[in-house]
């Protein structure tokens, strides 16, 4: 398996993390020994297996539609929300001016 | 149905439109945390630790969302997925703390259904046209930016985020902004009588995606673009318009649609392109590790069935069978809230073709005029009933029932009540008729002599004098057949 | 009087109960031995106030003639993941630096309801992302052990779980959280010799502890002993409704049920964990610790996991994918560190801080979860990974129709010193060859130690059971432990 610089840059910039030439050239041959040796899985048949979905079986549990029932995942906590951002303004967060 | 085409340069083009339909589910709290939905506010006041995505927060579904999706599902016909789970959505923008939307991608709780639409409210039946529904799943909506309130910033309100959305994926089985607009309609009116959505537009419940593209007829399908979060009937039918023309003028002018996401400008009634990012489209779309399989046993779905009201569809089927017209039964089943009102006052024991007159022209009239809506009607089914009973026994005439109603529209009494203290009751007495007849003929005999010369026009000059000096309380048809009687009398030889 | 440092969880939970020593003079002896022992850099955060006010709770609950709590007078180390309340929780990376949580994690919460008192914060490798602990951000946690080759080389804790394994084994505290996605409870636990359960997927909450790879993340407790062990995890386990993956059980009476006798237990030995270039050490260790078992009346079946040496390569799709998806949320918005490089926007922003923010481990997770989920790759990678997952916990299954438990060695190397090998990714990944099957198939699996090799360094030996059969595993470890007598410990050189 091999990915080039140009593979190593399009993924970086998917996955939102900045990255200069030099460290995506030193980045492409690692990568690419990494993906080479997970690549043996495609030596498995796995013809008619489900993919896992469950580790234990276990299936999806619904809670009941009321609001705030556990302070932990309810709401009217904004000072508790905005307590850690880097920049909060009149209840908000901010972010530099995005153009749609 | 619709023969909807655009005539170019080069001949006619047919337009190809399906909608993304995101609506927001009737829930008090979210689809993942206990937050409230409720519209409108304080900015970040409705954010739990689970919608600010903060380090370790975990999604637990909301049965309701799921419950509403399902009925939503049923009442359209659709295939139910008793297996179904949630995928992730990744891509990063600010109005999306967790860095991906939980949404379902390849197991969506709802399959294949359909909606019954038509263009023409008084033949509905021979202008329908089924318009398929791929699909509806359930996911996350996003918080909300705000780009005017700071030269240099935007602040992100995470009050939305989380909230619950059915995304219902038509066919592209839609040829015309009518067929669309059309399809739009009738599927808020389907959520708005199950419940799963106020279909509340300007607020944001309803919002449509609409993809569009052109084609010569006949030919393959032509590249198409999708034009984001239209919010009103009146914008998604002029979205397809504005953007099948662009279509055809570039593919006229040699140039290429590209398949793109674009943004619909109201106040220049034109759509434009998104600033496109180049990879926008790679979602890395994979099962939410957090969010085991949804699997929906039979209690569940039995529960959800019973629990569907009467579709419009079938009421309108319903009021049909019950000698209510095509036009009038569309009319009343329309907007659910109108459909509640009106079996109501079916449920009183009224006449159904009488009551469906009374109603469409008398009530309906009275709202717009007084710009009321049905939830606030001035007049109570019951109240209704009770005038609709005073012209069936003949106590009120068609015009003493339009002054009763008046008069119950602001005093909010009952028609009796009105009947009883303004003297407004008809009489049918014909001994007292005759007398003023005889009264009306002796006043005006050189009349009497026209008519009875040949001039039968003057008849109504009669009934009207007769009414006036009535009080217009008189029954008319006993007028009628008195005065019959009495012009005719003195011609027998 | 003994130092009561060299006290395990159940040593100290009685003496206080019996008023032996109250349970301030233990919070203040483990308080003086975690700030004289900086050159472990085991610690984030200390919070000996944290401890302190559990201890005084606990001496006064005594005086009043109340029922001690389970852990009432016990005071622990926090791994660095776990959120808790008004506490700098880090995961160890810069990107997180000077976030306080609001909020306290399920299991955290847990243990203090239970009574115990919090020492302080563990550091990890950064965001549970290694075997070494050499990927944290605010340096490597160094092992209390040396060779004994006279050398003075700086031995990896093992990882993730490292500053919990150092400061256990340093007796900096009698126990702590570890977190397992990978082997990062049972592989420190191994290096340092000490004990570390990984819970079957959903017995601990994942409520609150921060994500690394969702479908595999599980919290256990590491301590000197399997009893210890046992007290700490019915503390910190529990159904949560928080989690859509906890498990809504009961947490079984494990102390009270631990047994080291194994008469009618049928231990399996999987051929497919004997791989090429394992020190002969570990081959004997291995050996012995059958005898142990068929010692403590259990019988040897010969089983077959014949998907073994995929799992790996499964585990480096699935728990990338997850994790690149899962630390999305750390964008310089909402908390942590922001990079705003001059004139740049929004996105701009994401890519600066992010950058900035994460080290070069987790970078590279990332990018291969970004790389395996992105289009066109998704099912040749992460679909097909998940089938062979499928494969590797039908082999379990399989190997369940002849025997109770499996018995395997925990790693295939002792400790290695520090850079030794952080330059080789994959050699570094294949540490934990033997503990990623069981956790793909969310078993309950734990290391116990066995003996030390030539090196004068731990070994340990893994006991992997069905799912939710704790039990069976801790009393497995148990007849283990009696027999291996496991005294060796560090020499203090901190
Ligand atoms: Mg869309
Ligand atoms: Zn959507």
């Amino acid at each position: 398996m091999s990915v080039d610089t140009a593979t190593v840059k399009r993924i970086a910039s998917l996955a939102r993390i900045a990255i200069t030439d030099e460290d995506a050239a030193r980045m492409a041959p690692e990568l690419g020994n990494i993906l080479g040796w997970i690549e043996m899985l495609g030596e498995v048949d796995t013809t008619g297996v489900e993919p896992m979905t469950a580790v234990i079986p276990n299936t999806l549990r619904l809670r009941d539609d009321v609001v705030n029932a556990d302070p932990l995942t309810g709401g009217n906590i904004r000072e508790q929300v905005l307590a850690n951002a880097p920049v909060a303004e009149h209840g908000f967060f901010a972010v530099p001016k995005v153009i749609e | 149905m619709s023969d909807y085409r655009i005539q170019g340069e080069t001949g006619e083009w047919e337009v190809v439109i399906g909608l993304e339909v995101h609506a927001q589910v009737t829930s008090n709290a979210k689809l993942f945390s206990g937050a409230a939905t409720a519209f409108g506010a304080e900015p970040n006041t409705q954010v739990s630790l689970v919608d600010a995505a903060m380090p370790g927060m975990l999604p637990v579904p909301n049965r309701e969302c799921i419950r509403q999706a399902v009925r939503t599902g049923m009442a359209i016909e659709a295939q139910i997925n008793k297996w179904s789970r949630f995928d992730r959505k990744n891509y990063f923008y600010a109005d999306l703390p967790q860095g991906y939307q939980i949404s379902q991608l390849y197991h969506p709780i709802v399959g294949e259904g359909a909606i019954d639409i038509s263009l023409d409210e008084k033949n509905p039946d021979a202008a329908g046209k089924r318009i398929g529904v791929q699909r509806i799943h359930v996911e996350q909506d996003a918080g909300k930016l705000m780009h005017d309130q700071h030269p240099t910033q935007s602040y992100v309100d995470l009050n939305r985020s989380g909230v619950a959305l059915m995304e219902i994926v038509s066919k592209p089985d839609l040829a015309s902004p009518a067929e669309t607009g059309a399809y739009l309609r009738k599927l808020r009116s389907i959520l708005r009588y199950v419940g799963s959505c106020d279909g509340n537009m300007e607020e944001g419940s309803m919002r449509a995606d609409v993809n569009v593209s052109v084609r010569k007829p006949g030919h393959e399908l032509g590249t198409r673009t999708e034009t984001k979060n239209v919010n009103s009937v009146r914008f998604v039918m002029a979205v397809v318009e504005q953007e099948a023309k662009r279509q055809v003028e570039v593919l006229e002018a040699g140039g290429k649609i590209q398949q793109e996401t674009r943004l619909y400008d109201p106040d220049r009634n034109e759509t434009r392109s998104m600033r496109s990012k180049e990879d926008a489209h790679d979602y890395r779309y994979f099962p939410d590790p957090d969010l085991l399989p949804l699997v929906l046993d039979d209690a569940f779905l039995e529960e959800c069935r019973a629990s569907l009201p009467e579709l419009p569809d079938a009421k309108r089927a319903r009021y049909e069978a019950l000698g209510i017209t095509a036009y009038q039964a569309t009319v009343l089943t329309a907007e659910v809230e109108a459909a509640r009102w009106f079996d109501a006052l079916l449920d009183a024991g009224v006449k159904p073709a009488a009551a469906a007159n009374w109603t469409t022209s008398e009530l309906f009239g009275a709202l717009n005029r007084t710009g009321k809506d049905i939830l606030n009607s001035p007049v109570s089914p019951a109240q209704a009933a009770e005038l609709l009973g005073l012209i069936a026994d003949g106590t009120l005439s068609g015009s003493l029932a339009k002054q009763v109603f008046e008069v119950m529209l602001e005093t909010g009494d009952g028609a009796a009540k009105v009947v009883e203290d303004r003297g407004l009751k008809q009489t049918s007495d014909t001994g007292a008729i005759e007398k003023v007849i005889a009264e009306v003929m002796a006043a005006n005999a050189d009349k009497v002599a026209d008519y009875r010369g040949g001039k039968d026009k003057l008849f109504g000059f009669f009934v009207g004098q007769t009414m006036k000096a009535m009080g217009g309380k008189a029954n008319p048809a006993v007028v009628n057949e008195v005065l019959k009687s009495a012009l005719g009398e003195s011609v027998a030889p | 009087m003994t130092d009561l440092t060299d006290l395990g969880i159940a040593g100290i939970r009685d003496g206080v109960r019996d008023g032996s020593f109250t349970a301030r003079d233990v919070a203040d002896a483990f308080i003086v031995k975690v700030s004289q022992a900086k050159a472990l850099n085991a610690f984030l955060v200390e919070t000996p106030e944290h401890a302190i006010a559990a201890a005084t709770a606990a001496d006064t609950a005594r005086a009043a003639g109340e029922t001690l709590k389970p852990l009432a007078g016990v005071p622990i180390g926090m791994k660095d993941l776990f959120c808790t309340k008004g506490v700098t929780t880090t995961a160890a990376s810069h990107i997180l630096e000077g976030f306080t949580p609001t909020y306290e994690s399920t299991v955290s919460q847990n243990l203090w309801d239970a009574g115990a008192g919090m020492l302080g914060k563990l550091n990890m490798d950064q965001f549970a992302m290694g075997s070494s602990n050499e990927t944290s951000a605010f340096g490597n946690v160094i092992s209390p052990w040396k060779r004994n080759d006279g050398g003075n080389a700086s031995l990896a804790p093992g990882g993730s779980s490292g500053g919990s394994s150092s400061a256990v084994a340093a007796r900096l505290c009698p126990g702590a959280t570890g977190t397992d996605t990978g082997g990062s409870i049972r592989q420190p636990a191994a290096f340092t010799g000490i004990s570390g359960i990984k819970p079957t997927y959903g017995r601990c909450s994942r409520w609150g502890t921060i994500a690394f790879a969702s479908s595999l993340d599980q919290a256990g407790p590491m301590a000197r002993d399997v009893r210890d062990c046992a007290i700490l995890l019915e503390a910190m386990a529990g159904f949560d409704a928080k989690d859509g993956t906890s498990l809504q059980l009961d947490v079984p009476k494990w102390e009270a049920g631990l047994s080291a006798s194994l008469v009618g237990l049928r231990v399996g030995i999987p051929k497919e964990y004997r791989v090429d270039g394992m020190p002969e050490e570990i081959e004997a260790l291995w050996q012995k610790g059958i005898e142990w078992m068929k010692d403590a009346g259990a019988t040897i079946v010969e089983v077959s996991l014949p998907h073994t040496k995929y799992a790996l390569p499964a585990y480096y799709i699935i728990a990338p994918a997850e994790a690149s998806s899962n630390l999305a949320r750390y964008d310089g918005v909402r908390y942590g560190i922001r990079d705003l490089p001059a004139g740049s926007g929004l996105q701009d922003m994401y890519a600066a801080t992010r950058a900035d923010g994460f080290g070069p481990e987790v970078k590279r997770r990332i990018m291969i979860g970004t790389y395996v989920l992105s289009a066109g790759f998704y099912d040749a990678y992460y679909t097909q990974a998940q089938k062979v997952r499928t494969l590797i916990a039908r082999d379990f299954e399989k190997a369940w129709e002849t025997c109770d438990v499996l018995l395997t060695p925990t790693a295939p190397s002792a400790a290695f010193a520090l850079g030794e090998k952080s330059a080789d990714p994959i050699a570094m990944y294949l540490n934990d060859v033997f503990t990623v099957p069981s956790s793909l198939a969310g078993l309950p699996a734990m290391s116990v130690p066995g003996g030390l090799d030539k090196q004068g360094l731990p070994l340990g030996l893994q006991i992997i059971g069905k799912p939710l059969d704790e039990q069976g595993v801790l009393n497995a470890g148990l007849a283990i432990e009696q027999r291996a007598g496991f005294t060796a410990r560090p020499e203090a050189w901190w």
